[in-house]
Protein backbone atom coordinates (compact mmCIF):
# COMPACT_ATOMS: atom_id res chain seq x y z
CA UNK A 1 0.00 0.00 0.00
CA UNK A 2 3.03 2.23 1.07
CA UNK A 3 4.89 1.66 -2.09
CA UNK A 4 1.63 2.31 -4.22
CA UNK A 5 0.69 5.50 -2.45
CA UNK A 6 3.76 7.57 -3.15
CA UNK A 7 3.85 6.95 -7.05
CA UNK A 8 -0.11 7.80 -7.21
CA UNK A 9 0.36 11.18 -5.58
CA UNK A 10 3.72 12.32 -7.82
CA UNK A 11 1.74 11.52 -10.78
CA UNK A 12 -0.96 13.64 -9.59
CA UNK A 13 0.71 16.23 -9.09
CA UNK A 14 2.36 16.33 -12.95
CA UNK A 15 -0.98 15.96 -14.05
CA UNK A 16 -2.14 18.93 -12.22
CA UNK A 17 1.09 20.87 -13.59
CA UNK A 18 0.81 19.62 -16.93
CA UNK A 19 -3.05 20.59 -16.79
CA UNK A 20 -2.58 23.90 -15.57
CA UNK A 21 0.65 24.74 -18.19
CA UNK A 22 -1.59 23.03 -21.04
CA UNK A 23 -4.15 25.50 -20.78
CA UNK A 24 -1.85 28.44 -20.31
CA UNK A 25 -0.25 27.87 -23.49
CA UNK A 26 -3.75 28.33 -25.40
CA UNK A 27 -4.10 31.54 -23.55
CA UNK A 28 -3.18 35.05 -24.59
CA UNK A 29 -0.88 37.35 -22.55
CA UNK A 30 -2.20 39.87 -24.23
CA UNK A 31 -4.38 41.99 -21.27
CA UNK A 32 -7.53 43.30 -22.85
CA UNK A 33 -10.12 44.53 -20.27
CA UNK A 34 -13.24 43.07 -20.89
CA UNK A 35 -15.86 45.20 -18.43
CA UNK A 36 -15.55 48.77 -20.73
CA UNK A 37 -18.75 48.58 -22.83
CA UNK A 38 -21.45 50.42 -22.01
CA UNK A 39 -20.04 52.19 -19.39
CA UNK A 40 -20.90 55.67 -17.86
CA UNK A 41 -18.66 58.55 -18.71
CA UNK A 42 -16.23 59.12 -15.92
CA UNK A 43 -16.42 62.93 -14.08
CA UNK A 44 -13.58 65.05 -14.24
CA UNK A 45 -12.68 68.78 -14.84
CA UNK A 46 -9.43 69.64 -16.25
CA UNK A 47 -7.98 73.17 -17.87
CA UNK A 48 -8.70 74.15 -21.43
CA UNK A 49 -6.01 74.12 -24.13
CA UNK A 50 -5.34 77.82 -24.99
CA UNK A 51 -7.67 79.13 -22.33
CA UNK A 52 -7.81 79.78 -18.74
CA UNK A 53 -10.74 77.97 -18.46
CA UNK A 54 -11.83 74.94 -16.14
CA UNK A 55 -14.28 72.53 -17.21
CA UNK A 56 -16.43 69.63 -16.12
CA UNK A 57 -17.10 66.64 -17.53
CA UNK A 58 -20.63 67.61 -17.00
CA UNK A 59 -20.57 70.79 -19.26
CA UNK A 60 -18.93 68.72 -22.30
CA UNK A 61 -20.98 65.75 -22.08
CA UNK A 62 -24.18 67.88 -22.13
CA UNK A 63 -25.71 68.06 -25.46
CA UNK A 64 -27.64 64.53 -26.65
CA UNK A 65 -25.10 63.73 -29.47
CA UNK A 66 -22.03 61.78 -30.20
CA UNK A 67 -18.79 62.28 -28.70
CA UNK A 68 -15.41 60.94 -29.51
CA UNK A 69 -13.07 61.40 -27.16
CA UNK A 70 -9.16 60.94 -28.72
CA UNK A 71 -5.87 60.95 -25.90
CA UNK A 72 -3.56 62.61 -27.73
CA UNK A 73 0.29 63.77 -27.41
CA UNK A 74 2.78 65.89 -30.01
CA UNK A 75 5.23 63.11 -29.12
CA UNK A 76 3.42 60.36 -29.89
CA UNK A 77 3.99 58.91 -33.22
CA UNK A 78 0.95 56.55 -34.11
CA UNK A 79 -1.22 60.28 -33.32
CA UNK A 80 0.22 61.67 -36.38
CA UNK A 81 -1.05 58.52 -38.33
CA UNK A 82 -4.31 58.42 -36.95
CA UNK A 83 -4.90 62.09 -37.88
CA UNK A 84 -6.32 62.56 -41.16
CA UNK A 85 -8.84 60.18 -40.08
CA UNK A 86 -9.61 62.60 -36.87
CA UNK A 87 -9.44 65.12 -39.92
CA UNK A 88 -12.53 63.31 -41.53
CA UNK A 89 -14.51 62.39 -38.84
CA UNK A 90 -14.32 66.16 -37.68
CA UNK A 91 -16.51 67.15 -40.75
CA UNK A 92 -19.36 64.53 -39.79
CA UNK A 93 -22.30 67.04 -38.18
CA UNK A 94 -23.61 65.41 -34.94
CA UNK A 95 -20.19 64.34 -33.72
CA UNK A 96 -17.76 66.03 -31.45
CA UNK A 97 -14.49 65.34 -31.45
CA UNK A 98 -12.91 65.84 -27.80
CA UNK A 99 -9.39 65.44 -27.25
CA UNK A 100 -7.33 65.18 -24.09
CA UNK A 101 -3.71 66.30 -24.37
CA UNK A 102 -1.57 63.74 -22.90
CA UNK A 103 1.34 64.89 -20.84
CA UNK A 104 2.65 67.13 -23.27
CA UNK A 105 4.34 70.70 -23.55
CA UNK A 106 1.72 73.51 -24.86
CA UNK A 107 4.26 74.81 -27.09
CA UNK A 108 4.74 71.53 -28.89
CA UNK A 109 1.31 70.54 -28.86
CA UNK A 110 0.49 74.24 -30.60
CA UNK A 111 3.05 73.30 -33.14
CA UNK A 112 1.53 69.58 -33.77
CA UNK A 113 -1.95 71.17 -34.89
CA UNK A 114 -0.46 74.06 -36.69
CA UNK A 115 1.31 71.81 -39.00
CA UNK A 116 -0.97 69.10 -39.52
CA UNK A 117 -4.62 71.09 -38.75
CA UNK A 118 -6.81 70.92 -35.70
CA UNK A 119 -9.88 68.39 -35.61
CA UNK A 120 -10.93 68.91 -32.13
CA UNK A 121 -14.04 71.32 -31.54
CA UNK A 122 -12.53 70.78 -27.93
CA UNK A 123 -9.05 70.26 -25.84
CA UNK A 124 -8.54 69.32 -22.39
CA UNK A 125 -5.14 69.31 -20.82
CA UNK A 126 -3.91 66.33 -18.82
CA UNK A 127 -0.14 67.25 -17.98
CA UNK A 128 0.04 64.58 -15.19
CA UNK A 129 -2.06 61.58 -16.99
CA UNK A 130 -4.71 61.49 -14.23
CA UNK A 131 -7.91 62.38 -16.32
CA UNK A 132 -6.74 59.62 -18.69
CA UNK A 133 -6.01 56.98 -15.71
CA UNK A 134 -10.26 58.32 -14.93
CA UNK A 135 -11.09 56.82 -18.62
CA UNK A 136 -9.17 53.77 -17.92
CA UNK A 137 -6.54 54.06 -20.29
CA UNK A 138 -3.31 52.46 -20.89
CA UNK A 139 -1.22 55.26 -23.38
CA UNK A 140 -1.33 57.17 -26.23
CA UNK A 141 -3.45 57.40 -28.87
CA UNK A 142 -6.81 55.86 -27.60
CA UNK A 143 -10.26 56.84 -28.79
CA UNK A 144 -14.10 56.43 -27.09
CA UNK A 145 -16.63 57.01 -28.60
CA UNK A 146 -19.75 58.56 -26.41
CA UNK A 147 -23.16 58.22 -26.97
CA UNK A 148 -25.62 59.35 -24.43
CA UNK A 149 -23.23 59.62 -21.60
CA UNK A 150 -21.78 56.17 -22.40
CA UNK A 151 -18.73 54.81 -23.61
CA UNK A 152 -19.74 52.52 -26.69
CA UNK A 153 -17.05 52.06 -28.37
CA UNK A 154 -13.12 51.97 -26.98
CA UNK A 155 -10.04 51.79 -29.34
CA UNK A 156 -6.76 51.30 -28.05
CA UNK A 157 -3.91 52.26 -30.25
CA UNK A 158 -4.62 55.05 -33.63
CA UNK A 159 -7.14 54.45 -35.37
CA UNK A 160 -7.21 52.42 -38.81
CA UNK A 161 -9.37 52.43 -42.31
CA UNK A 162 -11.49 49.58 -40.05
CA UNK A 163 -12.11 51.77 -36.42
CA UNK A 164 -12.94 54.60 -38.78
CA UNK A 165 -15.50 53.11 -40.93
CA UNK A 166 -16.98 51.40 -37.92
CA UNK A 167 -17.18 54.93 -35.95
CA UNK A 168 -18.82 56.63 -39.24
CA UNK A 169 -21.12 53.52 -38.95
CA UNK A 170 -22.66 53.89 -35.29
CA UNK A 171 -22.87 57.67 -35.60
CA UNK A 172 -25.06 57.26 -38.76
CA UNK B 1 4.32 82.64 26.44
CA UNK B 2 6.13 83.25 23.77
CA UNK B 3 8.11 80.48 23.88
CA UNK B 4 5.72 78.53 24.18
CA UNK B 5 3.82 79.45 21.49
CA UNK B 6 6.94 79.49 18.90
CA UNK B 7 7.48 75.77 20.26
CA UNK B 8 3.14 74.94 19.49
CA UNK B 9 4.17 76.41 16.18
CA UNK B 10 7.19 74.34 15.59
CA UNK B 11 5.38 70.99 16.79
CA UNK B 12 2.29 71.39 14.32
CA UNK B 13 4.63 72.06 11.44
CA UNK B 14 6.61 68.81 12.35
CA UNK B 15 2.93 67.22 12.50
CA UNK B 16 2.19 68.35 9.22
CA UNK B 17 5.26 67.00 8.03
CA UNK B 18 4.67 63.70 9.35
CA UNK B 19 1.26 63.64 7.54
CA UNK B 20 2.47 64.34 4.11
CA UNK B 21 5.26 61.18 4.82
CA UNK B 22 2.56 58.99 5.91
CA UNK B 23 0.92 59.56 3.09
CA UNK B 24 3.92 58.92 0.80
CA UNK B 25 4.56 55.77 2.74
CA UNK B 26 0.81 54.42 1.85
CA UNK B 27 1.62 55.67 -1.33
CA UNK B 28 4.44 53.66 -2.36
CA UNK B 29 2.98 50.12 -0.78
CA UNK B 30 -0.70 51.16 -2.70
CA UNK B 31 1.73 51.03 -5.97
CA UNK B 32 3.71 48.03 -5.24
CA UNK B 33 0.40 46.58 -5.12
CA UNK B 34 -0.57 47.74 -8.66
CA UNK B 35 0.39 45.73 -11.61
CA UNK B 36 1.76 47.94 -14.67
CA UNK B 37 -0.24 46.82 -17.18
CA UNK B 38 1.67 47.93 -20.00
CA UNK B 39 5.06 46.39 -18.52
CA UNK B 40 6.32 42.80 -18.11
CA UNK B 41 6.08 41.83 -15.16
CA UNK B 42 6.50 44.85 -13.40
CA UNK B 43 4.67 46.71 -10.79
CA UNK B 44 3.78 50.42 -10.86
CA UNK B 45 5.91 51.28 -7.87
CA UNK B 46 8.87 49.73 -10.38
CA UNK B 47 8.12 50.68 -13.53
CA UNK B 48 8.68 54.31 -14.89
CA UNK B 49 6.36 54.44 -17.95
CA UNK B 50 4.07 56.99 -18.56
CA UNK B 51 1.73 55.07 -17.43
CA UNK B 52 3.10 53.98 -14.02
CA UNK B 53 3.75 57.37 -13.60
CA UNK B 54 0.38 58.60 -14.18
CA UNK B 55 -1.12 55.89 -12.02
CA UNK B 56 1.36 57.05 -9.24
CA UNK B 57 0.28 60.71 -9.08
CA UNK B 58 -3.78 59.76 -9.26
CA UNK B 59 -2.59 57.91 -6.24
CA UNK B 60 -1.45 60.50 -4.41
CA UNK B 61 -4.04 62.82 -5.82
CA UNK B 62 -6.48 60.52 -4.16
CA UNK B 63 -4.48 60.04 -0.82
CA UNK B 64 -4.51 63.92 -0.64
CA UNK B 65 -8.43 64.47 -1.62
CA UNK B 66 -8.60 61.79 1.66
CA UNK B 67 -8.83 58.18 -0.23
CA UNK B 68 -8.79 55.03 1.99
CA UNK B 69 -6.62 52.16 0.48
CA UNK B 70 -9.31 50.03 -0.26
CA UNK B 71 -11.18 52.56 -2.02
CA UNK B 72 -8.82 53.36 -4.43
CA UNK B 73 -8.35 49.82 -5.44
CA UNK B 74 -12.27 49.71 -5.71
CA UNK B 75 -11.79 52.35 -8.35
CA UNK B 76 -8.23 51.24 -10.05
CA UNK B 77 -10.29 47.60 -10.32
CA UNK B 78 -13.57 49.53 -11.72
CA UNK B 79 -11.48 51.07 -14.54
CA UNK B 80 -9.14 48.32 -15.48
CA UNK B 81 -10.64 45.22 -14.21
CA UNK B 82 -9.23 42.83 -11.14
CA UNK B 83 -5.65 41.90 -13.43
CA UNK B 84 -4.50 45.55 -12.03
CA UNK B 85 -4.29 44.24 -8.47
CA UNK B 86 -1.18 41.62 -7.45
CA UNK B 87 -3.18 39.82 -4.95
CA UNK B 88 -6.77 38.16 -6.22
CA UNK B 89 -9.44 38.16 -4.68
CA UNK B 90 -11.36 35.29 -2.89
CA UNK B 91 -13.88 34.01 -5.52
CA UNK B 92 -15.23 31.01 -7.44
CA UNK B 93 -12.48 31.57 -10.30
CA UNK B 94 -9.66 31.83 -7.58
CA UNK B 95 -10.32 29.69 -4.45
CA UNK B 96 -8.37 26.92 -6.34
CA UNK B 97 -5.22 29.30 -6.47
CA UNK B 98 -5.97 30.29 -2.64
CA UNK B 99 -6.86 26.50 -1.62
CA UNK B 100 -4.42 24.73 -3.67
CA UNK B 101 -1.95 25.38 -0.83
CA UNK B 102 -3.23 24.80 2.34
CA UNK B 103 -4.44 21.58 1.12
CA UNK B 104 -0.53 20.53 -0.53
CA UNK B 105 0.58 21.52 3.01
CA UNK B 106 -2.25 19.52 4.20
CA UNK B 107 -1.47 16.42 2.09
CA UNK B 108 2.04 16.59 2.78
CA UNK B 109 1.55 16.84 6.37
CA UNK B 110 -0.30 13.22 5.89
CA UNK B 111 2.91 11.98 3.88
CA UNK B 112 5.46 13.16 7.15
CA UNK B 113 2.69 11.67 9.32
CA UNK B 114 2.40 8.88 7.48
CA UNK B 115 5.97 7.71 6.54
CA UNK B 116 7.47 8.72 10.28
CA UNK B 117 5.50 8.68 12.77
CA UNK B 118 3.15 5.61 12.42
CA UNK B 119 6.73 3.63 11.30
CA UNK B 120 7.72 4.23 14.72
CA UNK B 121 5.11 3.31 16.53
Amino acid sequence: MKVKFFPFFLSLIFLLIFIVFFKGLNKSNIYAPDNIIEKKVPSFSGKLFNQEKEVNSSEIFAEKKFYLVNIWASWCIPCREEHSFLMELNRIENLEIIGINYKDKTDNAKSFLNELKNPYDLIILDKNGTISIEWGAYGVPETFLISDKNIIKKIIGPLNTDSFSEIKDLVR
Amino acid sequence: MKFIKFFLIVLILFNFNLAKAENENLKNEITKNLRCLICQGQSVYDSDSEFANSLKSLVKQKLDDGYKEKEIYDFLKDKYGEWILYEPEFNKNTYFLWLLPILLFLIGGAIIFKLFILKKN
